[in-house]
């Protein structure tokens, strides 16, 4: 007998043993009611607690933001999706010349270069949940997932109308179940530890530094 | 300490005890997360509803486990992934190295996974030439070390930043001594950088496995599991049979569960939410998923209503931080890949009760673990019953076999012991009879050793206290 067969017939085999509680029907929270400016002003709070840096952008002067924070973060290039609205936008709009990449793992050394000459990556997300200050990301061909993890710097633009309560509604109003990404990601401040003498240290794996922009 | 050297919990936990610099780190780190925990519950009719909540999921999910393992199979294999099924860790370690094998991987990059220490994988990995590389900074640290992690949560929770300043400097190229923990932790992010960049295969654990969706959820706060999980072009995901979700909508209650009872934080910094390989036309992202869904005697815990609460578990380690045994010897003296309070009512299913008989008594039944438990697990009545099946032998009318190494510590002059003990206490004539005799009795009871080292032998008093009521009431008269 297969490993597969012997193990479900052995979960099978005790599964309707009297004294196990029935399955119950989980009762669903009602929706929060907190109100827009509630939801930015709490995702604010959780993603600053969490050593994010945050820049209020409208949706006309973001890319001179960025292109500020550039220069004064000292960042020798930035990663950008061409193909992305904002890609396009930032191109469009970029006051300075020569510091931006474009994403490009297929061409030889592309990898190389993620990993050992990018600076600072900038990348869209698909909505925020204001409870944990968590930002949703859905990589996709056109903004591939290590562009979120490799680079030590990651600026997110996000679209503040996209701010949600919490997990449950953001899944509930996406429809998140119907149709899951290859993967999906909640991204809640920059990389840290404390796996040494509890002590936190950020920049332990992703990026050192997050910076959201958030677009009232 | 090399936990191999001694060979049974008792010694493992003296020597352990006697250890004030470990006792010292134990106290100190599980103090901050206590304290971490309780910040993140304030409110008590929140935690009391969450975790009623988290029950109920995990129940459910538990009732119906064989449908979901099989819906899972199904969405995850629609979803691109291969599925692969293991009775036995030995099995477990041949489906990853076959998997090795076929894609001709030199190098493993791993994120944390519990499981993976469970199956000892990377030695099998060591004894076939591969390499598999901790990226944790914990695991990496305790990988260094050539030891085990000491707790699920924070493995290297037992080392000084002294002790992996001087790891560090001894063990990696080019490495100075440093005490600064942001210079630490950016020594090891450079080390595996490189590792990252080249590494075939990458391997993880599950936080919870999704049956709606074939979807698995992966926390952390360092990104290596997501650079496990998204760089190398095969990642291979490992679990425990029990880590199934019937919904998405389950998710966000066992997350807050999980994350604020384990760190204290309000969510992780990732939450990775992985359904497939890389598509068509993605440009990153394994090409292969491979999920390995490993049993190791969780059916046999499945078996028994009572004991199957324990699969409840949702790792967070909180038990165990909590636990007045767990912070005075640490999680080597247990000498199993789970230690504390979860670990002693899980090991014994995973290892057998011959294997693990002292853990069900490592524990003071103070109750702490059961209160902090987020799924409410009443580990205490477990530690209980666990006691109870070490006593009993296999086959005993009301006891059936569900316990590999039922009666580990059945010993017959106990048993006979107590049936005297219990003849004499019902009998009033034996009783009486007895009395008179009764520092005779001392010897039937079984070896009080320990019990007296830290207490006084009560003395037999000369007069009962039958007599004594009975002269009290003559004299009155």
């Amino acid at each position: 007998m297969s490993a597969r067969a012997h193990i479900l017939a052995k979960l099978t085999a005790s599964h309707d043993q009297p004294g196990w509680p029935a399955p119950v029907a989980l009762k669903t929270n009602p929706p929060r009611t907190i109100n827009a400016a509630d939801q930015l002003a709490q995702l604010k709070t959780m993603m600053a607690a969490a050593h994010t840096e945050i820049h209020e952008v409208s949706s006309e002067n973001w890319p001179e933001k960025v292109a500020e924070l550039t220069q004064a973060k000292n960042l020798n290039n930035l990663l950008i999706a061409p193909k992305t609205a904002l890609g396009k936008q930032l191109q469009a709009q970029w006051p300075v010349d020569g510091v931006t990449l474009k994403y490009d793992l297929h061409h030889s050394g592309g990898k190389e270069e993620l990993f050992f000459s990018v600076d600072a990556a900038l990348t869209s997300c698909r909505s925020a949940i204001a409870e944990t200050g968590s930002l949703v990301l859905w990589p996709s061909p056109a903004e591939p997932r290590l562009m979120s993890l490799v680079p030590p710097v990651h600026f997110v633009l996000l679209d503040a109308h996209n701010i949600y309560p919490s997990l449950t509604e953001v899944m509930q109003a996406e429809n998140w179940a119907a149709a899951m990404p290859s993967n999906a990601l909640l991204i809640s401040g920059p990389s840290k530890t404390a796996d040494i003498q509890q002590t936190l240290a950020y920049g332990a794996h992703g990026p050192k530094e997050l910076v959201l922009l958030i677009m009232v | 300490m090399k936990t191999e050297i001694l060979h049974n919990f008792t010694s493992r936990s003296r020597a352990a005890t006697a250890d004030e610099a470990q006792r010292g780190k134990f106290r100190s780190a599980m103090d901050f997360l206590i304290a971490k925990r309780a910040a993140q519950f304030p409110d008590p009719t929140e935690w009391a509803e969450l975790r009623e909540s988290g029950q109920q999921i995990r129940q459910r999910a538990l009732a119906y486990l064989p449908k979901l393992l099989v819906q899972f199979e199904q969405k995850a294999q629609q979803n691109g992934m291969t599925v692969h099924w293991a009775e036995t860790p030995l099995e477990a370690n041949q489906i990853i190295h076959g998997i090795l094998q076929r894609q001709q991987v030199r190098t493993l990059i791993k994120g944390k996974s519990m499981v993976s220490e469970e199956i000892e994988l990377n030695q099998y990995l060591q004894a076939h030439s591969i390499q598999a590389l901790e990226s944790d900074m914990g695991e990496f640290i305790v990988q260094m070390a050539d030891e085990k992690p000491s707790h699920i949560i924070m493995p290297a929770i037992h080392k000084s930043k002294q002790e992996i300043a001087a790891l560090f400097a001894a063990e990696i190229d080019d490495t100075p001594y440093t005490e600064d923990v942001d210079e630490l932790i950016q020594i090891g992010r450079q080390a595996l950088r490189q590792q990252f960049f080249n590494a075939d295969a990458g391997l993880s654990g599950v936080n919870f496995a999704i049956a709606e969706t074939g979807t698995l959820c992966l926390v952390e706060n360092e990104g290596n599991g997501r650079l496990s999980t998204s760089c190398p072009r095969v990642h291979i995901a490992i679990t425990g049979i029990e880590k199934m979700l019937e919904n998405l909508a389950d998710l966000p209650t066992l997350l807050t569960l999980l994350t604020r009872s384990a760190t204290g934080q309000p969510i992780t910094t990732y939450v990775n939410l992985i359904s497939g390989p890389r598509r068509a036309d993605e440009q990153d992202g394994p090409e292969e998923v491979h999920i390995v869904l490993l049993d190791n005697g969780r059916s046999q815990a499945y078996a028994d209503v009572q004991l199957r609460q324990t699969l409840q578990c949702i790792r967070c380690g909180a038990c165990m931080n909590h636990c007045p045994v767990y912070t005075r010897i640490g999680g080597h003296a247990y000498g199993t890949t789970y230690p504390g309070p979860i670990g002693s009512i899980i090991s014994p299913h995973l290892l057998g009760l011959a294997e693990t008989r002292d853990l069900p008594s490592a524990s003071t039944l103070c109750g702490a673990c059961g209160d902090v438990c987020p799924v409410k697990i009443p580990i205490p009545e477990l530690l209980l019953r666990l006691r109870v099946e070490n006593v009993t032998r296999a086959g005993t009318k009301d006891h059936p076999a569900v316990m590999r190494g039922q009666g580990a510590k059945y010993r017959l002059s106990e048993k006979l012991a107590w049936q005297a003990w219990s003849l004499l206490n019902t009998t009033p004539a034996l009783y009486l009879a007895s009395r008179r005799s009764a520092a005779g009795l001392r010897h039937l009871i079984p070896s009080v050793k320990a019990w007296t080292q830290a207490r006084v032998m009560p003395k037999i008093a000369p007069q009962s206290l039958h007599e004594l009521i009975k002269a009290h009431q003559e004299q009155k008269s």
